[in-house]
């Protein structure tokens, strides 16, 4: 039993990051229509700022505003300069322009750092072991992730169905004709929103970087559990990519533990099944 | 990139080289003696395993200068190919340095992938192999073939003296932890018959998808299954972040964590005091007091500016080994009959300390048991003497 609560809770943790990381790629694609295949490589280019900064001031902390700054700002640089070309265009070029950035990125990241495996220092103060249940402890560090998750999750959720700027970024996913009709400037909102998935990503992979240490390709991993939360959640709904994620942090947790015949293709059954049943996803408005 | 080079081979270009070969092969001229010997190493000199192919390289290279670039009164001229552990290209990268490049041996790999390409070479052109790390079981068990040799290691053998040692030690029931592939499998087989060996039991394997790193639901489930150790087998990133998750779940002073060599081979400084105290097995490790391991670690230093690792160990002694064969023939290599002979009966003065071959052409060695102390994996012991792998499956013409 007390094994069972351990692994819900290692679940929770597992999809709270997922979430992080799968509404920038949701929003992007909700509002703009991108698949932007590069957000895993966003995700390892936060990890890496964590690793520099980290490495240069002796602490995690600088790292998260450095994270989201250096995220904002690569966002809104790769909008003006690339993606605003390419939102009428064909998903195929947007696939082609996405790959050429991911090995791009590789191979920058492979020039400027290398192609060790590196690992972040949890902050000291988060650096203890907190007995969780049963004989299980957990790090402090991975218990302030979750609640960080958490209240970035709340804080998207505030900023979305509460705020003018929230509800024009409702407005631009759902019709996207609608934001002209109001007179809001559509390429604003494509910018916020390409600069905030961008740093969602970026700061997921700080987050992420002592937990899961900092290596070449890491994002490929998280790219493709990232669609495969977006598309059960139902694409474009960062809701959906809330509870998508928790789901699939559930059942891949749980899978992994109590059916591991089975760990490496529960979450695929699972994302099969919900598009037989549901094919926009479990969130999309209809 | 090194993969603009690997580009060259035009269709034409590929069948002129085989008509050659297959040409070369019927005739057998007779060897001109001025004419150098080609060795192709076919190694990663990009990529993640980068630093263990340079190693490799690095140590053979410098045998055969300690040789005066001389192997069986042959002058030997080295050809570096960068695999970048990419199995998709190994064929075709094979097809060049034989085809192409005309090598009279093989030295490589490091990727258990890439080395299949090689080992199908060999077995189907009779070209000379010696594997300096790849340690695949098939290519000694299954596969094997006269002219395979390895100087390296089956994934068994380590993860065997580690259970063996374990068991010696009185422990009754451990339970193993691994990705689910083919290196972690084989080396799961060994820990459960090392703890056999010494009486003991292998209680539960936990098992999670090649290179997937969310350890916590393994790991939650480690101190319901009442063992008494923890055996591992894991390598480079994922190794490193095992080792610290396996902290930080507070288990390593309740669960003994214990694994094959790799846990903790180049990874100690990124695991830091996560690894403190972790005990391992392997072939090599720090603190191995002989004055040919002294010898070897300082020249390499001095020669190629990079610390001795057990990949350059493994380099040296493929290098050791090619020369005992070429030596038995003068540098002949179609009298294959005597050159595998010969690399056969060799016994190699290894800087790990003396090894011979088992007769499906795997080091016979000692596994060292080493424990994790600031930053080295120090010898503390001998997990298992003169151990062999098993071969099973093995059948090659006798002689």
């Amino acid at each position: 039993m007390s094994g069972l609560v351990a692994q819900i809770l290692n679940g929770v943790q597992y999809g709270l990051l997922l979430f992080l990381i799968s509404s920038g790629l949701t929003l992007i694609f909700g509002v703009m229509g991108v698949i932007n295949l590069a957000h895993g490589s966003l995700f390892m280019i936060g990890a890496y700022v964590a690793f520099v900064v980290t490495g240069a001031t002796g602490s995690l902390w600088w790292s998260l505003p450095v994270a989201i700054l250096a995220g904002l700002a690569l966002g809104a640089a790769l909008e003006r300069a690339l993606f605003r070309h390419f939102y009428h265009r064909e998903h195929l070029d947007q696939v082609l322009l996405t790959f050429a950035l991911i090995l791009l990125f590789e191979e920058g990241r492979s020039m400027l750092l290398g192609n060790d495996f590196h690992s972040v220092a949890v902050p000291a103060a988060l650096d203890v072991s907190v007995p969780v249940i049963g004989g299980f402890s957990y790090s402090a560090y991975r218990l302030a992730v979750l609640v960080a998750c958490l209240l970035i999750a709340g804080a998207m959720f505030l900023a979305i169905e509460r705020t003018r700027v929230g509800s024009a970024i409702r407005a631009a996913a759902e019709k996207p004709e609608m934001v002209n009709l109001l007179g809001l400037d559509a390429r604003r909102i494509h910018m916020l929103v390409f600069a905030v998935g961008t740093a969602l990503a970026t700061l997921a992979g700080a987050l992420a970087a002592p937990l899961h240490s900092v290596y070449p390709n890491m994002g490929n991993g998280f790219l493709i559990i990232s669609f495969v939360v977006v598309v059960v959640g139902g694409v474009g709904s960062v809701a959906g990519a809330f509870w998508g994620a928790l789901l699939i942090g559930l059942v891949d947790t749980l899978a992994k533990a109590y059916l591991p015949f089975a760990s490496g293709l529960a979450v695929y059954v699972l994302m099969a099944a919900v598009l037989l049943w549901r094919p926009t996803g479990l969130f999309a408005r209809a | 990139m090194t993969t603009i080079t690997t580009r060259g081979a035009s269709r034409r270009g590929l069948l002129a080289a085989g008509g050659a070969v297959l040409a070369s092969g019927l005739t057998r001229p007779a060897i001109a003696q001025g004419a150098p010997l080609k060795v192709g190493l076919m190694l990663p000199f990009s990529g993640t395993f980068a630093a263990l192919g340079e190693n490799i390289a690095g140590a053979f290279e410098m045998l055969l200068a300690e040789k005066g670039g001389r192997l069986g009164g042959r002058a030997v001229q080295v050809v570096r190919l960068d695999d970048e552990s990419d199995p998709s290209k190994a064929v075709q990268n094979v097809n060049r340095l034989i085809g192409r490049d005309r090598v009279d041996a093989l030295v490589g790999t490091v990727h258990s992938g890439v080395v299949m390409a090689l080992v199908q070479a060999s077995r189907e052109r009779g070209t000379p192999l010696i594997i300096p790390n790849a340690g695949n079981a098939s290519a000694t068990r299954d596969l094997c073939a006269p002219t395979i040799f390895r100087t390296s290691f089956t994934n068994w053998q380590p993860a065997y003296g580690m259970g063996l040692a374990l068991a010696r030690q009185g422990v009754k029931r451990a339970a193993w932890i691994t990705w689910d592939y083919a290196a972690g499998n084989e080396a799961g087989e060994g820990f459960r018959d090392g703890l056999r060996a010494g009486g003991a039991e292998l209680v539960r394997e936990l098992k999670l998808p090649f290179p997937e790193t969310n350890f916590q639901p393994l790991l939650a489930q480690i101190p319901g299954l009442n063992v008494e150790a923890v055996g591992s087998f894991f390598a480079g990133g994922g190794a490193v972040q095992f080792v610290r998750e396996y902290a930080s779940a507070g288990l390593r002073d309740r669960v003994p964590l214990v694994g094959s060599g790799f846990l903790t081979e180049g990874t100690l400084q990124a695991q830091g005091a996560a690894a403190e105290g972790v005990r391992t097995a392997l072939h090599y490790g720090d603190g191995l007091d002989n004055a040919r391991d002294r010898a070897f670690r300082a020249a390499f230093q001095e020669r190629t500016r990079r610390t001795a690792d057990v990949y350059a160990v493994q380099g040296y002694d493929a290098g050791q080994l090619l020369s005992v064969g070429l030596e038995a023939v003068k540098g002949d290599v179609s009298a294959e009959r005597e050159l595998v002979a010969a690399m056969e009966r060799a016994r190699i003065d290894s800087p790990r300390g003396a090894f011979t071959l088992s007769p499906s052409h795997n080091p016979v060695q000692n596994i060292y048991l080493r424990e994790a102390k600031g930053g080295q994996n120090v010898v503390v012991g001998v997990a298992a003497e003169a151990l062999a792998d098993p071969g099973t499956g093995c059948r090659m013409r006798a002689g």
